[in-house]
Order: C-alpha cells, then structure tokens, then sequence
C-alpha cells in the first residue's frame, strides 16, 4: 500500500497554492463595489502598479536575480532531473521587477 | 581503467548508465527552458561562461567542461549557444548488482535565439544530445510578456522531443520516443522587496520510456542466489504534472532570502514534493550563498524491489529513481566580481566555486550487493554525492 506522508504534505501544499492564488487576485484586483444614488451596483475596479519605478533599487539588485547565474542553474537542474522521479516547473517566468 | 563489453550478454547490456535514460531527452528540454526562458522581457546580457563540473556518488564520476556564450545583435535579437559535456565513469548500484563499471561520454550543443519587441520576449532554440547508444533532440518556443507597470511577467513555453534509444552491442534494439511539453508561469512583484512566482508544467511522453539498461529482480529458487534479473517493462506512455511557487525577499540590509517548493505527480503513480530555503550575502566583491533541499517522492505503481516472478505484472520496474525515497541537498556557493567601466570592452566578470552536499535514502529498494542476506530482506539503500562547479563569466 503506498501512501502517504506524502499525499498530505502535497495537499496542504496545494491549499497554500490555492489560497495564494486567491490572495494574489485580490491583491492584483484591488476591486469593490460600491451601490450609486439610482441603487444600481457599479464596479470600481482600481487597479494600479503599487511599486513605483524608482521604488525598485532592492529588486534590482542582482543578488535578487532567480536566473543570474544560467549555466550553475542548467546544470543543477541536470543533476536534480537526473536523479529524481518529478520532472518539470522548476524555473518561474523571471524577472517582472521592470528594471530596465 | 574500466572494463568495456562488447559481447550481447544480459549482464553486458545492463552495464549502463547511473542516470535514468528517459530523464535525457527530458533534462535537454529543461536545458532548453532555462538557458534561453528564464528571464524577463528584456533581452539577456552579453556575456561568456566557462565551467568545470563534477557530481561524484554511489560509486560514479560525472564530470566534463560547459561553454554558454551569448551575445546581441542591434537591440532586439540576441543569440546564444551551449556546449555540455559529461564523462561517465564508475559503477552506479544498478550496475553493481548485474554488470561491470564502464566509461562513456554525453555531448550537447544547444542554440537558441530571442526577439524582443517592446514588452515582449519571443524565445527558440534546439537542442542535440548525443551518446553512442542514445540520440535526443528537442525544440522549444516561449513568449513571455511584461505588463502591469512591469509589476508582473507572464511566460508560456511549448518544446517537443524527439528520443532515438539504442543498446551496446545490440544493433537489433532501436527503439523511439516522442516527448512534448507545456509550460505556464507568472511572475509578480509584490513589495519592494518581494517577488513571487508560480510555474506549471504539464509533459507527456510516449514511445520506448524504460532504460534498457535497467532490470528487475524476482524470485527463482534455482538460482545461486534466489532470485534473477530480467529487463523493466515500462507503460508506453507518461503523463505529468509540476506545480511551483518561489519567493525571493530582500532582507533590511543588504542580502536575501529566497525558497521554493514544487508538488508532481504523475500516470505512473508517483507523488512527489521538494522544497527549498537559501541565503544570499554579499560581502564586498564576494558573494556568499547557502541553501539547504528537501526531496521526496512516493514510488510508481508497477516499482517492486523483488518480483514474485519473471512476468507477475505486464509492467514492472525497480529503477530507483522509481522508488520511495527523499534526499536532501546543501549547498554552498561563493563567488567574486570584478566591475570594470561600463565604456570598455569587457564590463564585469566572476569567478565562482560552488559545492553541494547531497544524501538519498530509499525506503524500498535494497542493496543486493550487501553478502549473506536473506533475499528480500537486504539493507536498504542510501548514498551520499557531491556536486561541484568551478567557473567564470565575463560581461562584454
């Protein structure tokens, strides 16, 4: 019988992904609704980047860079796909911090 | 030096490697992704790697140079090129168990392109492995787009691989397999000092996916030691998927915290889960950066240590990359840079040394090697390796 220490560490792990989607969209939604004067319900979706350019000088460091060093993080990958049965979604989209 | 078979006996054409066959075409395609996809929609620096890297473990030796070169063309295009090679050398404990230590020799080049045009990176690129036995080639196509003030970055990858699996010393044996890709991320910028990520990966493999060097054991009381090997049977198919979130936050003075944890599963059965916290501190010119990895996984259906018989299941497998296990991974990685103006022809460069310490240990694969045991009951399994990487870069 296989199970599952596992099995329950993956769930809780996939809860906490899904309440950090929800989180995130609202976050990123920063959305209400508010009723006007005729009772109708209007939508204020308000939404605007929240770190301003030159608010980014920590992002931009490059000890904050996922990818600085390309050719270590391929051959990590190797080694760790070579090793283990999981495969996959080890590297994020990067970047974002609007640096450039 | 090692000993070399020629002849087709089982035991020859189980000599064969440490490192799962169907991982290859898969880690090209992972090679691929994260030379050519890992970064923002701005185009990569210019710069040279040179490295020297060496994994030593459970009895093998894995080492050999890697080249990266990249460099842009007027300011949307930009090219790059790899060159990887691993030399094989030792005897992993699956080649212990039923065959002789042997010595061989991997070779990759990839090269890839990216076009960037305003907030969108439009990445290709192609990657050839080769061995004397094993042939894989891949494609891949990524576009990743900027948006929301540049606050959050959305990258969609595609690749598709195509495996040639060949025997040593068995002209007869060819066989294939296809292998394709999708991937999805999201980057988000949440505070000054936070970044966050999500990744999904869904692969699909069909075709010839077991190692040919690889064998199951089952009982046979006629045997001299109660059981025998045979060849795996694996399904022809494989369907997975990979969920990952990281986090990279920058601490009040200057240094970071970074982690990660991804969860898999797949067709087979297995379920697994990693995840990781490191350190970055810099200090000066130097750079000091720790981490420590945990792994596990639940093994596939059809893995068994020891079979009842030759054909108790249509698929069957004792691969211990198949099994249960965890290991764990710590590293420590330092490095010093230069920085030199920005008007002259190279800008930086660094040197780095980096070590990892890496300890695995099965919960249902033995060691058959271990003398006077009762079968089925051998000591379990477990090794310790080491994974080292000297090399220096150079901005241009």
């Amino acid at each position: 019988m296989k199970v599952s220490s596992n099995q329950s560490f993956n769930t809780v792990i996939s809860k906490a992904i899904k309440l950090g989607v929800i989180l995130a969209a609202i976050a990123l939604g920063g959305c209400s609704s508010t009723i006007d004067e005729m009772g109708k319900t209007v939508s204020n979706f308000e939404l605007e980047p929240w770190v301003k350019p030159f608010e980014r000088s920590n992002l931009a460091d490059p000890i904050m860079a996922v990818g600085r060093n390309p050719i270590a993080l391929s051959y990590a990958k190797h080694v760790h796909e070579s090793r283990e049965g999981a495969r996959g979604a080890s590297g994020s989209a990067g970047g974002g911090c609007g640096c450039n | 030096m090692f000993n070399s078979h020629n002849d087709n006996s089982l035991t020859s054409r189980l000599g064969k490697s440490p490192i799962s066959r169907i991982c290859y075409g898969f880690i090209i395609c992972v090679l691929l992704m994260t030379t050519m996809g890992v970064y923002a929609a701005v185009l990569p620096d210019d710069r040279s790697d040179i490295m020297y890297h060496k994994y030593s473990g459970d009895g093998v030796s894995i080492d050999g140079p890697s080249y990266l070169l990249r460099k842009k063309v007027g300011n949307h295009v930009s090219f790059s090129a790899n060159y990887y090679v691993d030399t094989v050398s030792g005897a992993s404990i699956d080649v212990r168990a039923t065959a002789s230590p042997y010595q061989e020799q991997r070779k990759e080049t990839s090269v890839g392109v990216d076009y960037l045009n305003e907030k969108t990176l439009l990445s290709t690129g192609y990657t050839n492995s080769s061995e004397n036995d094993f042939e894989a080639n891949s494609v891949f196509l990524g576009v990743k787009q900027d948006f929301f003030g540049d606050l959050s970055t959305v990258s969609i990858n595609w690749s598709k691989g195509w495996d040639e699996v060949g025997v040593r010393g068995d002209d007869s044996f060819a066989e294939e397999a296809d292998r394709q890709k999708f991937g999805f991320g999201w980057t988000q910028v949440m505070t000054k000092s936070l970044i966050m990520g999500f990744s999904a990966e869904h692969i699909s493999d069909e075709g010839y996916l077991n190692n040919p060097y690889r064998s199951i054991r089952f009982l046979d009381p006629d045997s001299e030691r109660g059981f025998r090997f045979t060849r795996e049977t694996y399904p022809t198919t494989r369907s997975s998927n990979a969920y990952s979130i990281n986090a990279n936050y920058y601490l009040p003075y200057r240094a970071a915290l970074y982690a990660d944890a991804r969860i898999y599963n797949d067709s087979w059965g297995i379920d697994a889960n990693n995840f990781k916290l490191g350190y970055i501190h810099p200090i000066g010119g130097w750079t000091i950066d720790i981490f420590a990895r945990h792994y596990s996984q639940e093994s596939a259906d059809f893995y068994g240590d020891l079979f009842a018989r030759e054909d108790e299941f249509n698929f069957m497998a004792r691969d211990k990359e198949m099994s249960s296990y965890s290991g764990i991974t710590a590293g420590l990685h330092l490095s010093y840079e230069w920085q030199f103006s920005q008007t002259a022809t190279f800008k930086k460069s660094s040197i780095h040394f980096e070590y990892d310490y890496m300890r695995f240990d099965y919960d249902n694969f033995r060691d058959v090697t271990a003398v006077d045991a009762v079968v089925g009951e051998e000591p379990l399994f477990g090794f310790s390796a080491y994974v080292l990487k000297i090399y220096a870069s150079i901005w241009y």
